[in-house]
């Protein structure tokens, strides 16, 4: 947006340099000037804040579940003459148009519809353990593979008849290749 | 005819009764009427498919003569059901369905049968083992779900019809297949319970399973995709899976089958891993027999689970007493079990199988934890809490990347020790390549640091390209050595190389088709949808298209009434055309007719999304452009359309075809050059046993 500014509208200065009482109208060019500069301001914040409410309605509609018992995250419902998804849909269009912050939104969601309505476990209490688990099962599954492992490598090596040694040297790593070419699944 | 069903369905158990008692009576016995006792309990079991085919054929029989003073017809068909559909009344329900289960079971019990002359003691075990399941089977439909039962009160003009979601073509084929794969599970289980109970030496049950063990996952992912398609294709979300608990049921066995399929190749190779693969094989079937359970209980919802029944119980039993029988000869036979050689580096084919059976076991592990929280939580909280796409898509995706990790990186890695250089040389080339893929994803402009599920996708689309890379180089290796010994063409030489190696380079194909699905997959976070109201010349302006709707029409057949939406699709710009033509519009590539039925028998109304991949105008990076009839505005009358963006997703069903295709291939025996022999005379005689 361009701005014009009227040089004939600036102050007019006296003899002795003094300025003198302006012109009312003097200011009408400034004050416009601050609303076109406020307007697209609020035109830029109330875009912007669109934008993180729609992103925001993504973000939330994924994280509930629809209540019309089709097992669908809230915003994947189709359902064909679903009532719960376009009700819950609206309910958290207004929440987010009041202003409410997220987890204040969940909680009426919860309160409302009740806990199954979130569509995963919270990182409270004992749901805590939902999370928990499978990395401690990976952690669990890397120690126990380690402990494998190693004593899979500390195993002796099978007797061999006397007189017979077997080399890893690199003298052999041609023939090494060779096999495994041949035998490899 | 439900007279003749009846009957027939306790003939089959009394048979398979007969088959399981006197088959092990006859493994335990010395004496000379041991042989002729399993002999007959060999034919009992013959003659049980025989019986539970009769019974089969007598409900879609039934189905067809519409018989509905049969509950299970009146409950899933009507008059005017099409042919193919009347056909698929045996897997609609949950009688038809175990009665399906039953009929695979003693399908695969005949052919193994007929086959017992390839090791007779083993084949004995097996047959004895399947006789057991097939009695389970046998007795809840005999007492607990019966497929004939008669319809109380009046006899009824027509059926209730089937569910519109099941009248749709995948229907007829996607749960044969998947039962196919959870039945066929049995197959390996029962050989490797038999050998383990009889002690048996060497690694024989594993050949003689691993074919089963291939066809059987191949069944299984064919099962699992067209159960992921027809969501895609019917259910109108514009996804392709919502980690359902059914669908994780079908998920769990899969991944514990896949990691079997690659930890035997290390008990065949080198003697190890026997505990695991036992391990294995049973969580295998043993999962299989939950995901039927889950199904068929209802004890946990979801859109697939039948309604609660009295079925849960006798699934609980039956998977608590086999678990109980499967970890008590596990442990007696421990000693058996020990491993044959040890492990020499951890850069080692060896420990490449055992991190990626570790991964393929904790997603699994995570799958299952998933499904059953929300009842463990009712137990500790007092309320169920749910665990939903949220949940797996964090817990599941990074573990199921490591793992494509590991697929690009195994396949390079040698038995017992990988030398430095040669895992330098080997990873040059795909890292380079997958590297150049993440860089090139960045530079136009999906920034990983701006939404988490962008740098997910990159990790996705790396290792994915990772994994291209490595087949790649693998096929274009080993073709350049026969190559250069053969003088033939470098294409002619991979194809010799892959016929010399069926199993090692299917597999290859099989990951790489594995990369194609990940790439599929990959294109979620960049999905785009609009809804919207619409009128005759109304647009949607989505992503490179305008969708214009042109009209609105319906029609009526005896099977339900319909409407479509006809849309005409055009793409501005790119390769479809340019913006100037069509007023501004671009180019007209398609027209789409999205659809809503409303099925008679039933009263019950279904969408029917239309799909339009762009193969022509993006080829690598093609779009689904999906469209949903959604139904009309109560208030205003008008019809309102979704449109979904879905980039890659195409790639999805392609990765599946390779996957088969890869499968197929592998199953195919090696191709032996055959060498004519010179016979050369010995130039002094040579002693006998000097060689030993």
């Amino acid at each position: 947006m361009k701005l014009i500014f009227h040089p004939d509208r600036k102050s007019i200065r006296n003899a002795n340099g003094s300025a003198q009482s302006r012109d009312p109208l003097f200011y009408v060019p400034i004050l416009r000037r601050y609303l076109a500069v406020a307007a697209l301001a609020f035109l830029l914040v109330t875009a912007a804040f669109a934008a993180s409410t729609d992103a925001r309605f993504k973000d939330l509609g994924h994280r509930m579940m629809c209540t019309c018992g089709c097992g669908q995250v809230l915003l994947e419902c189709n359902h064909v003459g679903c009532q719960s998804s376009d009700k819950m849909r609206n309910q958290l269009q207004a929440a987010l148009d009041k202003g409410d912050n997220d987890d204040l939104i969940l909680q009426g969601f919860v309160q409302e519809y009740g806990p199954t309505v979130i569509a995963a476990p919270t990182a409270v209490g004992f749901n805590k353990v939902a999370w928990i688990m499978p990395f401690v099962a990976l952690a669990a599954g890397i120690v126990f593979l380690t402990w494998v492992v190693r004593a899979w490598k500390n195993r002796p090596e099978p007797a061999l008849a006397d007189g017979i040694t077997i080399s890893r040297g690199p003298e052999f790593d041609e023939f090494r290749a060779q096999a495994r070419k041949d035998t490899d699944l | 005819m439900a007279q003749i069903g009846s009957f027939a369905l306790l003939l089959a158990l009394v048979l398979s009764t007969y088959s399981f008692g006197a088959g092990l009576l006859s493994l335990f016995r010395r004496d000379a009427s041991a042989a002729r006792l399993g002999e007959t309990a060999r034919r009992a079991g013959i003659a049980t498919f025989v019986i539970v085919v009769l019974a089969s054929f007598v409900l879609v029989s039934a189905a067809f003569a519409d018989d509905f003073s049969i509950a299970y017809i009146y409950h899933h068909s009507n008059r005017d059901l099409p042919a193919a559909y009347k056909f698929a009344v045996l897997w609609s329900g949950q009688e038809g369905s175990l009665l399906f289960w039953s009929l695979l079971l003693a399908g695969y019990g005949f052919v193994l049968r007929l086959r017992y002359k390839t090791d007779q003691r083993l084949f004995a075990y097996a047959s004895v083992i399947i006789a057991a399941v097939q009695v389970f089977f046998l007795a809840i439909l005999n007492f607990a779900a019966h497929p004939f039962a008669i319809e109380r009160g009046a006899l009824q003009p027509d059926g209730t019809g089937l569910n519109p979601l099941l009248q749709y073509p995948e229907m007829v084929i996607h749960p044969p297949m998947l039962y196919l794969g959870y039945v066929g599970f049995t197959i390996p289980f029962a050989f490797a319970l038999g050998a383990l109970i009889m002690h048996y030496p060497g690694e024989k049950w594993i050949h003689i399973t691993r074919r089963w063990t291939m066809v059987t996952w191949c069944f299984l992912t064919v099962g699992i995709f067209l159960g992921a398609h027809w969501a895609y294709a019917v259910l109108g979300w514009g996804g392709y899976w919502g980690w359902d608990p059914v669908e994780n049921a079908s998920l769990m066995p899969w991944l514990t089958g896949t990691a079997f399929l690659h930890s035997v190749i290390m008990q065949e190779k080198r003697g190890m891993l026997k505990v695991w693969n036992m391990v294995l094989v049973f969580a295998t079937f043993l999962l299989s027999m939950l995901g039927t359970f889950l199904t068929r209980s209802g004890v946990i919802s979801s859109v697939h689970a039948f309604a609660q029944s009295s079925i849960g119980t006798w699934f609980i039993v039956f998977i608590a007493l086999t678990t109980a029988v499967c970890a008590f000869f596990l442990i007696k036979n421990l000693g058996n079990l020990k491993s044959e050689h040890k492990l020499e580096s951890l850069a080692s084919r060896e420990s490449s199988f055992l991190f990626n059976n570790l991964l393929l076991l904790v997603v699994c592990f995570t799958v299952l934890w998933g499904t059953f929280f929300p009842i463990l939580s009712e137990w500790v909280q007092g309320h169920k809490v749910t665990v939903g796409p949220p949940f797996f898509n964090r817990v599941a995706v990074p573990v199921a990347l490591l793992l494509m990790l590991l697929t690009a990186v195994g396949p390079l890695l040698a038995w017992r020790k990988t030398s430095l250089e040669s895992l330098k040389r080997n990873f040059l080339f795909p890292t380079i390549g997958a590297v150049a893929v993440g860089l090139m994803m960045i530079v136009f402009g999906v920034k990983p640091w701006e939404d988490p599920s962008y740098f997910y996708a990159i990790m996705a689309a790396v290792l994915s390209a990772l994994v291209i890379f490595t087949v790649i180089s693998e096929f274009v290796r080993g073709g350049r050595v026969i190559a250069g010994k053969s003088g033939q063409g470098l294409f002619s030489a991979m194809l010799q190389l892959t016929r010399r190696n069926t199993r090692r380079y299917g597999g290859y194909i099989v990951h790489f088709g594995v990369a194609l699905v990940i790439i599929g997959i990959l294109g979620q976070p960049f999905n785009k949808e609009v809804e919207k109201e619409m009128s005759f010349g109304d647009k949607i302006n989505i992503g490179p298209y305008t969708l214009v709707c042109q009209s609105f029409t319906q029609d009526d057949n005896p099977n339900y009434a319909n409407e479509w939406a006809i849309i005409n699709v055009y793409r501005h710009g790119g390769i479809g055309g340019s913006n100037s033509e069509n007023n501004g519009l671009g180019k007209l590539i398609t027209t789409m007719y999205p659809e809503r039925r409303f099925y008679k028998a039933s009263g019950q109304p279904q969408t029917l999304p239309r799909i339009y991949p762009s193969f022509r105008e993006d080829l690598f990076l093609v779009t689904d452009v999906y469209l949903v009839y959604e139904g009309k505005n109560e208030t205003t009358g008008r019809p309102i359309i979704k449109a979904h963006l879905n980039p890659l997703v195409p790639w999805i069903w392609i990765g599946l075809i390779i996957m088969v295709f890869g499968t197929i291939v592998a199953l195919v025996p090696n191709y032996l050059p055959v060498s004519a022999a010179v016979p050369v005379r010995a130039r002094e005689p040579v002693h006998a046993g000097a060689g030993d």
